[in-house]
């Protein structure tokens, strides 16, 4: 495969975690969540209850995918921010590293400045957290849960 | 690029329908959609015209099981078959852990169902991937329309490489899961061998 496996340990987890944690506090955000640019959700915070987080990690994906696309055309290596203003809420995303998404999604108890101030530092934090983690991944000494599962396991998920 | 996520003990993987325009791909997501558990899936997303054609792609989020303590996530895609949607194909294809192809099979469709293969292959070269090195089966769809082609010729051109393949008639769902079935047993036991 050409792509390095994507995994994600507790360790790199509970520091993206904290901090995205910190940025629904420090932006005054209703959501931020993070995505690979494949599509799945690495982590969320702020009130995810009532939001389909899938779906929205999917769709973002596809949008960045989207404009990615357009840059090429211009020669552009990419646009690494975008910005959606609806009636009540807003969506700001922003490209890290060139491998995650990092979603903000915001009402009127915060404004564009705040949410790009404060986007700016945590992208930062997550840059370094993602190197780190892609380091650990290259090592050979980590195993794949899956190196030993049977065709009886696979068989197993489609026994209805 | 499959995604394992130790935290919450998941994989994810990605699977992706291919095929000429009006070849059935958006109905066999439907009609996985529609027979499973509510619990087991996620919202269907279709980004389509207003004529019901798919622009960007459609997307279903399925829950198959746990393996050895890890709960089992597939993403289900299909591209846009229509032949100038080719930009939006290739970034479809991007991070895919397994291919459906979907044939239709009428006569007259051979040649669509031909291209379609061929665009494929250059889409999947473009993103560093190869149609032989990845988890690939193949539908041929539409068995219970009149003009339809017989599966030997079907298979004759378009399964050189002799993946598992199927009949399939999406709209009732002949076939759907077994195609579905077979491309995950392959992305999972391409997981076995590969590793990080």
């Amino acid at each position: 495969m050409v792509n390095p496996q994507m995994v994600m340990y507790e360790e790199e987890f509970n520091q993206i975690q904290g901090v995205v944690d910190r940025l629904v506090k420090d932006a005054n955000a209703k959501v931020v969540f993070i995505v690979d640019k494949n599509g799945q959700l690495i982590a969320a915070s702020g009130d995810v209850d009532n939001l389909d987080t899938t779906s929205l990690a999917s769709l973002t994906a596809g949008n960045i995918a989207a404009t990615g696309g357009m840059a090429k055309l211009l020669k552009e290596n990419e646009f690494a921010t975008q910005f959606h203003e609806g009636e009540k809420a807003n969506i700001h995303i922003q490209l890290v590293g060139n491998r995650v998404i990092l979603v903000v999604i915001f009402d009127s108890k915060s404004s564009l400045g705040l949410v790009r101030l404060r986007v700016r530092r945590a992208s930062e934090e997550l840059n370094h957290i993602f190197e780190a983690l892609l380091k650990k991944v290259a090592d050979p000494g980590a195993d794949s849960p899956f190196a030993e599962i049977t065709d009886e396991d696979i068989d197993n998920l489609f026994n209805d | 690029m499959s995604f394992i996520n130790y935290m919450a003990r998941e994989i994810n993987c990605k699977i992706v329908y291919y095929g000429p325009g009006l070849c059935g791909k958006t109905t066999n997501l439907q009609y996985i959609y529609e027979r499973t558990n509510p619990d087991a899936k996620g919202k269907m997303i279709s980004l389509a015209t207003e004529t019901d054609r798919t622009l960007f792609f459609d997307f279903l989020p399925l829950a198959l099981g746990e393996i050895r303590g890890f709960k089992t996530r597939f993403h289900l895609y299909t591209v846009p078959g229509q032949v100038f949607y080719d930009a939006s194909r290739k970034l479809i294809l991007k991070g895919v852990d397994g291919v459906v192809f979907v044939a239709d099979s009428q006569v007259d469709r051979m040649e669509a169902n031909e291209e379609s293969v061929e665009n494929l292959k250059t889409n999947l070269e473009e993103q560093g991937y190869k149609l032989e090195k990845i988890p690939y089966v193949i539908q041929y769809n539409k068995r219970d329309l009149p003009e339809v082609a017989s599966v030997e010729e079907l298979r004759e051109k378009l399964n050189p490489m002799n993946v598992p393949d199927f009949e399939g008639v999406a709209r009732t769902g002949v076939g759907v899961f077994d195609t579905l079935k077979a491309v995950a047993k392959l992305v999972l036991t391409e997981l076995r061998k590969g590793g990080p």
